[in-house]
């Protein structure tokens, strides 16, 4: 190796370990900053956790206090977040992907839709108010509110959708057709099936998504403190008070956390941490759901 | 020539404004194995898949000029035929083996199934008809509900024969059903064209000229779009009338 050729290579080699380093330290301080804010959570509210703060409702004293309201009400919001932003984006994504003819117009939709995934949510919230709350006359209701946050994950679910569509080979497809398939048979006997691991991957995350948010609710009037659950479906009469729970108002657990945490003492911020350790369990219990079940379907699937 | 199951009539194909396809006629013999060769990018797919309307999944592609098939007289590129219903009589086997990520038996099933088939033992006697007729039944009869990604290639080549066969087509078209595959199982796939040819019209493109000799009754040549020569194997491959058929037969051929 002549000494011009060892020059360029140790310069490499120089410039490798730079930028080795380099990529070491920003991935720490990620880490480190990520690490410090979890590890600060807990030592303030792990203790806190308890059986009583989950099914104890808000209280003016702290340690009588709970999450029973908040909790119930993130689920049964993201019941009706789910139950219309699946259906709707897995079939728009469909039709999009399957049916609708690749022109100009479904290419300015498409842009549209990703650029919706990056509006603010707040808008949403706004947004939501105008229709959701005052003209179609919902009012600050449970179904309000997962519809704001139906409207939000839907280019998500949308994205996702295609995206697992689009891995699906043209030779599996051309397979089906070959054989006499229409092309509902195609998506439903095939391409639903192949792509349900991204499909359902990104559900997960459009979910865990919704679950943090906090801004469109508070807009459209979400309470913050609250000490009453929704009606139970099945309450006697029995079908008289089916659908009740969807008026109710309610509270979500991001927003009980911003309202202890805006109290003055001590104790609230560790109700506060407590509520938010239980936020982050309940996202990262997902993510590790939605790992899951990409790796179930797709073990049969190779491509 | 004994009784045709299909002719091609002054057909032309376009993708798009290119026209790939230059008015071909083509008889194909009902019971008997019609190669397709030519130099790559000739139209040999573009040819076979216009008999299957597979062109008709993607869009700005137009058929002109007619496929009889027989004993219907229907012309199969005309708008007003049903391509599902065409698929269904008309089966196609592919370059690459690609069984659908589903068990052994769900694959050969599905055309079946697709007919409306939901008798679960005659799904399972057709099904085992389906594979023996391919000589792959003794290989996998113990497995027929593992994936069938858990196949070699060329047994999944077998399988995808027994899924287009499986539902008694009126013929099969085969893109290269070889390529794929390594010489023994070729050689196993050409056997099995040879036995398919007692029941179905048979079109196969290939670029093994053996094979075509070995395997085919009837060859015809395709070069640049256009149906250069057409005629008994044995005639295209030792008395050939133009220089063309001649040259690429013999291996002269860029
Ligand atoms: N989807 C398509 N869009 C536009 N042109 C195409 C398309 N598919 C094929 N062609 C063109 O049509 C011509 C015929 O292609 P075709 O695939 O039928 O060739 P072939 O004879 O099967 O070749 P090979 O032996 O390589 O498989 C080629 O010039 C090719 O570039
Ligand atoms: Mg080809």
């Amino acid at each position: 190796m002549d000494k011009q050729t060892a020059k360029i290579v140790a310069r490499r080699k120089l410039e490798d370990r730079i930028f080795n380093a380099l990529g070491i330290f920003c991935t720490l301080v990620a880490l480190s900053t990520l690490a410090l804010l979890l590890g600060d959570l807990l030592v303030t509210g792990l203790s806190r956790i308890d059986w009583q703060f989950l099914t104890s409702f808000p209280s003016r004293k702290a340690e009588r206090s709970g999450i029973l309201s908040s909790w119930v009400g993130s689920l049964v919001v993201m019941c009706v977040t789910g139950c219309t932003a699946v259906p709707l984006g897995i079939a728009a994504g469909v039709y999009m992907e399957e049916y609708g003819r690749k022109g100009r117009i479904n290419t300015i939709i498409e842009v549209n839709i990703a650029n919706l995934a990056g509006v603010p949510s707040i808008i949403y919230g706004l947004m939501a108010l105008g229709i959701f709350v005052y003209y179609l006359g919902l009012g600050q209701s449970v179904l309000a509110g997962g519809l704001t946050l139906a409207v939000l994950i839907l280019p998500i679910v949308i994205v996702s959708t295609r995206e697992a569509l689009r891995t699906v080979p043209v030779q599996i497809r051309e397979a089906a057709y070959a054989l006499g398939a229409s092309k509902w048979q195609v998506i439903s006997h095939h391409l639903l099936r192949y792509s349900l691991g991204g499909i359902s991957t990104g559900v997960i995350i459009a979910i865990s998504r919704a679950i943090g948010e906090t801004a469109p609710l508070i807009t459209i009037g979400a309470l913050t403190f609250i000490a009453f659950l929704p009606t139970s479906p099945l309450a006697e009469p029995f079908p008289e008070h089916l659908t009740d729970w969807l008026h109710s108002p309610f509270a979500v657990l991001p927003i009980q956390m911003f309202n202890w945490t805006s109290r003055p003492t001590e104790d609230f911020h560790r109700n506060a941490a407590a509520a938010g350790i239980i936020l982050i369990a309940v996202t990262l219990s997902l993510n590790a759901v939605a790992i899951f079940v990409r790796h179930r379907v797709r073990r049969h699937i190779k491509w | 020539m004994p009784p045709c199951k299909a002719e091609v009539k002054k057909l032309s194909f376009f993708y798009g404004t290119m026209q790939a396809l230059h008015q071909i006629d083509l008889p194909l013999a009902d019971k008997h194995v019609t190669a397709l060769v030519g130099p790559s990018g000739c139209g040999k797919s573009t040819l076979l898949r216009c008999f299957n309307r597979i062109h008709d999944l993607y869009p700005n592609t137009r058929y002109d000029g007619e496929i009889i098939l027989y004993p219907s007289g229907a012309n199969i590129v005309d708008k007003s035929i049903d391509p599902i219903e065409m698929r269904m009589r008309i089966g196609m086997v592919f370059q690459k083996p690609n069984p659908f990520p589903k068990s052994i038996f769900e694959n050969v099933a599905y055309g079946l199934r697709l007919k409306g088939i939901t008798n679960k033992t005659e799904l399972k006697d057709r099904v085992e008809v389906a594979l023996t007729s391919t000589a792959i039944w003794e290989e996998i009869k113990d497995r027929l509900n593992k994936s069938a990604y858990e196949l070699s290639g060329g047994q999944q080549q077998r399988l995808c024969i027994a899924r287009a066969v499986a539902a008694e087509p009126e013929m099969l078209l085969m893109d290269e059903p070889c390529s794929a595959l390594d010489p023994i199982a070729s050689a196993k796939i050409e056997d099995l064209i040879r036995e398919l040819r007692k029941k179905y019209a048979v079109l196969i493109v290939t670029h093994n000229m053996q094979q075509a000799s070995r395997a085919s009754d009837y060859t015809a040549f395709m070069y640049l779009g256009r149906l250069v020569e057409f005629g008994t194997t044995t005639d295209i491959f030792t008395n050939p009338k133009s220089k063309e058929t001649e040259d690429y037969v013999t291996g002269r051929f860029g």
